[in-house]
């Protein structure tokens, strides 16, 4: 590919500045996981319609398959890889691994960051709350039940790093 | 109490959960290797036709494509089942199905890869296609395979049913139909290969069945087996949509080889809806003569299978409709017919529950009205007609341990289903139905006499445990189940084993994640092993302690004399003592399930070395006016036999009851012009966050006395009964019959407005089944 098709994208991902040439039609989704090596964001449309590659955006969820980087210059951006405090796993993540919330593993980043972004703003929030939240995020193995517990524990422990 | 379990039967941590939610986990799509290249498939757009010739110059031409495969470049047939090798990796001289792929590219990046797909003309003669059943039985035009459309059919009877339909107080016979649905994993279909300047080809991928893709990969490539390493990678789902050998994994390897250069495809939403191999569209007719007590004299099961393009595990999955239903009620005399047709429409193949989905459907729905008619209560009939523990059914499958009594009462009280169902507003309602699965199929896919599952432990002198096994886990929890059983056997954490699985350059056999076979065989061949190693550890351990091996216990990571701990060692002062007199400490354990087979052909469908129960009873709430269902409570029990871990049995349970609802009420999948209408996340609907009803999971043990410690399967079996228990709720909640899966608004609708308060099929095809084959039956059976 030509040098010319490509562009700088400088993106602030996990806290970290990162710069990328990339081609302009690449979406966020192909940047983390090709180009910046992010691959906790997964795929299971790249159509917008099941929330597989959902990302954090200033702490809202947002698509990352519907995402151009250069729309995105100077936002936060939170992926997987940017919950644990160092080697410390997230509340959330903890609550997770412990109640069989993640099964196959594959909507679990974006379910675990979806429900961080309610947590940010919900710090208890009702089942109701949870269900609404999430509905966006498709999982096929769990039932979604042990989901809403994990995030109910999580909450319980009060729901952000310690 | 030294012999109390430590780990078994703990809701721990799963080993690899942490990877998990911290996004470690490495799936197939993940992988990147240096220099790869990207694969893409042409697939056909016509439902049915002859390809009359296909020119590649043009994509070869253009820059960044580095080869281009049509279906010459890889002439050898294959299938899943050696009965059924109809498949090509790129078609040669016809297409089947909109989706069957014709030719394959690799080039430096994906849209390199997608303009070269539009740069190869095919020219096609379209042929009409034939999408149902009926359409496929009537023979005309040019049949999908060979001279006839029919892919299998089989007719076999256990004892006179005629004789006894004509005896019967009571006969009633129901048509329905299930369409069949697609398994829908968040993960798409993945694979990347890479052929060596050593000549050795290296295949990840996301299957549920590295073994027998290693197979195909050596039948298909002309290699070695010896030559090929396949690595399964951790599952993103499959739920048996998985389990089959894939066009992009042959295509893969191939393109590797020609290029030199590692080749990843990963397929796009839009294609894992073609590669599909999900629920058969079943038609079934089901009669059954009962006493004028209620107990079941005989029954007779028709099934008609629309098996899309190509066979696919379709002859086991034809089996499968007739199999379990002696397993759910002791039947005396029983008669079973089937037939599988090909059609225009993308293969099917198993999908949890794998063809006995469709037949519970029909059976539970059917004993509804059964009981209506005789004036009992749905729960009663069941009751009267329970299977019994340690029996045989009249087609020869050995029960060992049953909980089914106990699972229809846990699920009854708790959900105060005989009172409430009678007094339920309109518009709600209560459904119940009861169910059985396999914890594993009792024979291999081809035959032979090895073991299904093998495990290998190399215990490290500082304490650690290599346990090494071909499984693979796909979300169910295989990995926690051989961590869990080594750990408990050998007195050790779950961190002090470590896993390596699914690659078949160090891995022995494990025949696959299907049939809910893992954690009943491979987790006795994991239980054999640690008893072997075990076994070194305590000889030396005794020699040194000059005490009796059989007082020796191996608990807390020491192995001590029962009496006297004190004077034990650390197991891994065990180990070194081990090492010293014999080198490495290594074991093995395999499993071979017992040969359960009856004395007839098609014997080796149906037998399990131990059957999974279910009851369930859902909650409705319907709206008349928009026909839409509603699921607001579901009460399930499931007999385990033991939960080696119990959150992750829950999980499969809710798991199974929440696809289970999604089959009942939302999953569509049907045609329309020869396309798959719905082949998108967006239009083909699965139940979110917001449809999760409340769930009274209830696991009952059983403590079955040839699982290991007693465990039975839990993946497949909670789904059975929560289909028809959907559809007798809505009969509770409207009074109108809805013999047709899935339970969509219009059907509703269409129920209440019409006379009939039904909707539903009226009649099967005409079809000539082959003679019965009269099998003997079992001796306590005959003159039943």
């Amino acid at each position: 590919m030509p040098i010319a098709d490509r562009v700088a994208v400088r993106l602030r991902v996990n806290g970290e500045e990162m710069v990328v040439m990339v081609p302009p039609y690449k979406t966020l989704l192909e940047v983390l996981r090709e180009d910046l090596g992010l691959t906790g964001t997964k795929h299971g449309c790249e159509l917008g319609e099941c929330s597989t590659c959902g990302v954090l955006v200033d702490g809202r969820p947002y698509l990352s398959c519907l995402a151009m980087p250069l729309d995105l210059e100077g936002r936060a951006i939170t992926t997987v890889e940017g919950m644990a405090d160092g080697s410390e796993p997230h509340p959330l993540q903890l609550a997770f691994a412990e109640l069989g919330a993640a099964q196959c593993g594959y909507c679990t980043p974006a379910m675990l960051l979806t429900a961080m972004a309610l947590l940010d703003r919900d710090p208890h929030p009702t089942r109701d709350a949870i269900k609404d939240a999430l509905s966006g995020v498709l999982c096929r193995c769990t039932g979604y039940l042990k989901i809403f517990e994990a995030v109910e524990l999580a909450a319980s422990r009060g729901g952000r790093h310690g | 109490m030294a012999d109390e379990l430590a780990i078994v039967g703990k809701s721990l941590t799963k080993p690899d959960a942490f990877a998990k939610v911290s996004g470690q986990t490495r799936f197939a799509d993940d992988l990147a290797l240096p220099r790869m290249l990207f694969g893409r498939i042409l697939r056909s757009p016509h439902p049915h036709a002859r390809i009359v010739r296909v020119d590649t110059s043009r994509a070869r031409a253009l820059p960044g494509v580095l080869a281009v495969l049509t279906g010459d470049d890889l002439p050898i047939k294959f299938g899943i089942l050696p009965v059924s090798q109809d498949e090509e990796a790129l078609a040669r001289e016809k297409v089947r199905y909109v989706g069957d792929p014709i030719a394959a590219v690799a080039a430096t990046d994906e849209w390199i890869a997608d303009e070269a797909l539009e740069l190869i003309e095919v020219q096609f003669a379209e042929l009409p296609p034939i999408m149902s059943i009926e359409q496929a039985l009537a023979a005309d035009g040019e049949p999908i395979h060979g001279t006839s459309n029919v892919h299998k059919a089989v007719a076999l009877e256990f004892g006179d049913t005629d004789e006894a339909m004509r005896a019967a107080a009571h006969v009633r016979e129901d048509v329905v139909f299930f369409e069949g649905n697609t398994h829908l994993p968040m993960e798409q279909h993945a694979a990347v290969a890479q052929y060596g300047a050593d000549g050795k080809l290296t295949l990840w991928t996301s299957s549920q069945t590295p073994h027998y893709v290693h197979r195909a990969l050596g039948k298909v490539l002309e290699l070695p087996m010896s030559r090929i390493r396949v690595i399964a990678t951790p599952n993103g789902g499959g739920f048996g949509g998985k389990s089959d050998i894939f066009s992009h994994e042959l295509v893969a390897a191939k393109l590797s080889i020609v290029t030199g250069r590692p080749v990843k495809i990963t397929l796009t939403r839009e294609e894992v809806f073609y590669a599909h191999r999900g629920r058969h569209p079943v038609l079934m007719k089901v009669k059954t003569g009962l006493t004028k007590d209620g107990h079941i004299a005989a029954m007779q099961f028709r099934s008609f299978l629309d098996g899309g393009g190509y066979g696919s595990y379709g002859v086991a999955s034809t089996y499968y409709t007739g199999a379990l239903q002696a397993t759910t009620y002791a039947i005396p005399r029983y008669r079973f017919e089937a037939v599988r047709v090909f059609t225009n429409k993308p293969p099917c193949g198993p999908k949890r529950g794998h063809g006995t989905p469709q037949p519970r459907f029909a059976l539970e729905t059917h004993f509804d009205k059964v009981a209506e008619e005789l004036g009992l209560d749905p729960v009663e009939l069941r009751l009267r007609n329970l299977p019994r523990p340690d029996s045989r059914t009249v087609n020869w499958l050995r029960i060992t341990s049953c909980g089914l009594e106990a699972c229809i009462y846990k699920v009854v009280d708790g959900s105060g289903f005989l009172e409430r169902r009678r007094s339920m507003p309109r518009g709600r309602g209560l459904g119940f139905a009861v169910s059985s699965y396999l914890s594993g199929a009792g024979t291999a896919i081809y035959w032979n006499d090895m073991p299904h599952s093998e495990v290998q432990l190399r215990l490290d002198r500082n304490g650690g445990v290599a346990l090494l096994c071909g499984a693979i886990d796909i979300g169910q929890g295989s990995d926690h189940i051989l961590a869990a059983i080594v750990a408990e056997v050998l007195g050790v954490g779950l961190e002090d084993i470590q896993l390596t699985t699914a690659d078949t350059d160090l891995t022995p056999i494990d025949l696959g994640s299907y049939s809910s076979r893992v954690t009943f065989m491979a987790g006795n061949a994991a239980k054999a092993a640690a008893e072997k190693v075990r076994g070194q550890l305590f000889e030396a351990v005794a020699t040194a302690l000059q005490c009796d091996v059989d007082d020796l216990v191996a608990r807390d990571r020491h192995i001590v004399p029962r009496n006297r701990p004190v004077e034990g060692v650390s197991f891994a002062q065990a180990i070194q003592l081990a090492e010293a007199r014999g080198g490495v400490v290594t074991a093995t354990g395999s499993y071979t399930p017992p040969k359960l087979a009856g004395p007839y052909k098609g014997s080796g469908v149906g037998p399990s070395p131990a059957y999974s129960y279910s009851a369930a009873v859902v909650e409705v709430d319907c709206d008349v006016r928009t026909g839409e269902v509603r699921v607001s409570e579901v009460w399930i029990a499931h007999d385990i036999g033991r939960a080696i871990n119990p959150v992750l049995v829950e999980g499969q349970v809710e798991g199974s009851v929440y696809m289970a609802l999604g089959e009942a009420l939302m999953g569509e999948q049907t045609f329309r012009l020869g396309l798959h209408k719905f082949p998108s996340l967006l239009e083909y609907k699965s139940p979110t966050a917001l449809e999760a009803p409340v769930m009274h999971t209830y696991l009952v043990e059983t403590i079955d006395r040839e699982g290991p410690f007693g465990a039975k399967e839990a993946g497949q079996g909670p789904l059975l009964p929560v289909i028809p228990a959907v559809a007798n709720a809505v009969y509770n909640a409207l009074g109108v019959r809805i013999d047709e899966i899935p339970i969509t608004p219009d059907k509703v609708l269409k129920a209440i407005s019409d006379r009939s308060k039904r909707v539903g099929p009226l009649s099967t095809p005409a079809f000539a089944f082959p003679p019965l084959i009269k099998a003997e039956v079992p001796p306590e059976w005959k003159g039943k």
